[in-house]
């Protein structure tokens, strides 16, 4: 195998550029996939039914639909549903932040379900109303359940940010792919993108690990 | 304190509770007894609303609290409750199990919180327990935890729904002990429970409940010694 580095080792700084982007994508996609899956997997439970039916229609659409077309309704289509053309970093952290929010909700759902429903009777025994209840008693005993299943959904938004590449916003993979562009070499810059995503996800392994064992302490 | 009136409840087309008449005074303890889908449970739990009454009244403290528009949770904070299986809260400590609701619910600073949460241990005696988490203790142990949840928010009717039913043997006595106590200071108490030792010591009433009906509202001595239902003579030549 014939690899040759040299050649693209100007460019490496451009592509290393790329990773605050990415980042900041994944950062702002997590926090709205994150606020809108508790917002609807909290209607998934109410006993309100069209709140039911609401939440379940807008996962089955996110769920039921390829991410990059998501991606692209936004961005293609922001001038007819917005009435302006928002840039491509926007529609990356919309798109990917709404998608997530549809995965959140279930995995966030199915926590909520686990957790024993004598923790709410108790709660609610006490005289802390509905709201107070879900926020302080059931749902941090449903994180430190559904801690894995977040991570890893943090993990896949991570290396899924590489689709923006087709809307063009310069993220870690858009710039490797102009690299070898401009040097007709690219597997090299590619296989340096991949690097990238790897330690990456390994630092969020990490970090959830840690975050994991810290809301063990009760066990 | 308590007045029930005519007090039904059904689970779809399974009828619980058949219109249950009956009156808790206070500072009385009432043991409710009865075999197992007798509806004792439900009719516990209805009195603080953890189900909601199909038909009849309820009113504690004059209160009726089965009307419409009602502010549950003010019912509730006045109720307390205790569990067979506990349900502590195992993300807190003991204290923080304790001082959660004070503080949630009554709005009262910390520092008073956990005063009035380590006066409630040392009651239950479990004062050096107050940072452990609710997965290190005892069954019994937790259960006393649970009580003292429960009496934090200086409720004015205590329920226990079968307390020592998912207790070891050796830790029950532990538990019933606190229970007797409480009783003794004066608090208004009703107890679903399967201790027959316990209910004939401590309680002033006896309810005894079978297919959703009150049967039989005896002292203890009398509904022990000569009851006068057939069921209830069953009932008690199988667990005496």
């Amino acid at each position: 195998m014939n690899l040759d580095f040299e050649r693209i080792m100007p460019s490496i700084p451009y592509i290393l550029e790329g990773i605050p982007i990415t980042l900041q994508v994944v950062g702002i996609a997590a926090v709205i996939g994150f606020v809108l899956g508790i917002l609807l997997s909290l209607m998934k439970i109410s006993k309100l039914k069209p709140l039911n039916w609401i939440a379940d229609f807008y996962t089955s659409i996110f769920r039921g639909t390829p991410l990059v077309l998501q991606l692209m309704l936004i961005y293609f289509g922001s001038p007819q549903l917005f009435g302006v053309q928002i840039d491509a970093f926007e529609a990356a952290f919309l798109s990917f932040g709404l998608n997530s929010a549809a995965y959140i909700s279930e995995v966030i759902r199915g926590g909520i379900m686990a957790v024993d429903k004598g923790q709410m009777e108790a709660a609610q025994a006490l005289g802390v109303p509905y709201k107070s209840s879900m926020l302080n008693i059931i749902l941090p005993q449903a994180f430190k359940n559904i801690l894995p299943a977040l991570m890893n959904e943090l993990i896949t938004l991570t290396k899924e940010s590489a689709v923006v590449t087709i809307i063009g916003l310069g993220d870690i993979m858009r710039r490797s792919y102009i690299v070898g562009g401009e040097t007709y070499k690219f597997f090299e810059p590619i296989l340096i993108a991949g690097l990238i995503y790897y330690v990456m996800v390994m630092i969020l392994t990490i970090i959830g690990k840690v975050i994991e064992g810290r809301m063990r302490r009760s066990d | 304190m308590i007045k029930i009136e005519n007090l039904h409840k059904s689970f779809g087309k399974l009828d619980v509770l058949k219109g249950i008449h009956t009156s808790i005074k206070e500072g009385e303890v009432v043991a409710i007894i009865g075999p197992s889908g007798s509806g004792k449970s439900t009719f516990l739990r209805c009195l603080n609303l953890l189900e909601t009454p199909t038909k009849g009244q309820i009113w504690i403290k004059d209160k009726e609290i089965t009307t419409k528009g009602i502010d549950i949770s003010k019912v509730r904070e006045n109720v307390g409750m205790v569990f067979q299986h506990f349900n502590l809260f195992p993300h807190k400590t003991v204290l923080g199990n304790i001082i959660y609701a004070p503080m949630k619910v009554k709005g009262i600073s910390k520092a008073d919180a956990e005063k009035q949460g380590r006066e409630l241990l040392e009651m239950v005696g479990l004062a050096a327990k107050e940072n452990q988490y609710p997965n290190k203790l005892s069954g019994g142990q937790k259960q006393r935890v649970a009580i003292a949840r429960a009496l934090a928010m200086k409720p004015e009717v205590m329920l226990f729904d079968e307390p020592t039913s998912a207790l070891d043997p050796e830790m029950v006595k532990e538990v019933l002990a606190v229970m007797k106590s409480l009783a003794d200071s004066g608090m208004t108490m009703a107890i679903v429970t399967h201790e027959m030792g316990f209910a004939r010591e401590v309680a002033d009433r006896i309810l005894f409940l079978d297919g959703g009906n009150l049967i039989e509202d005896a002292s203890p001595e009398e509904f022990f010694s000569t009851p006068k239902s057939q069921r209830a003579q069953d009932f008690l030549e199988k667990v005496l």
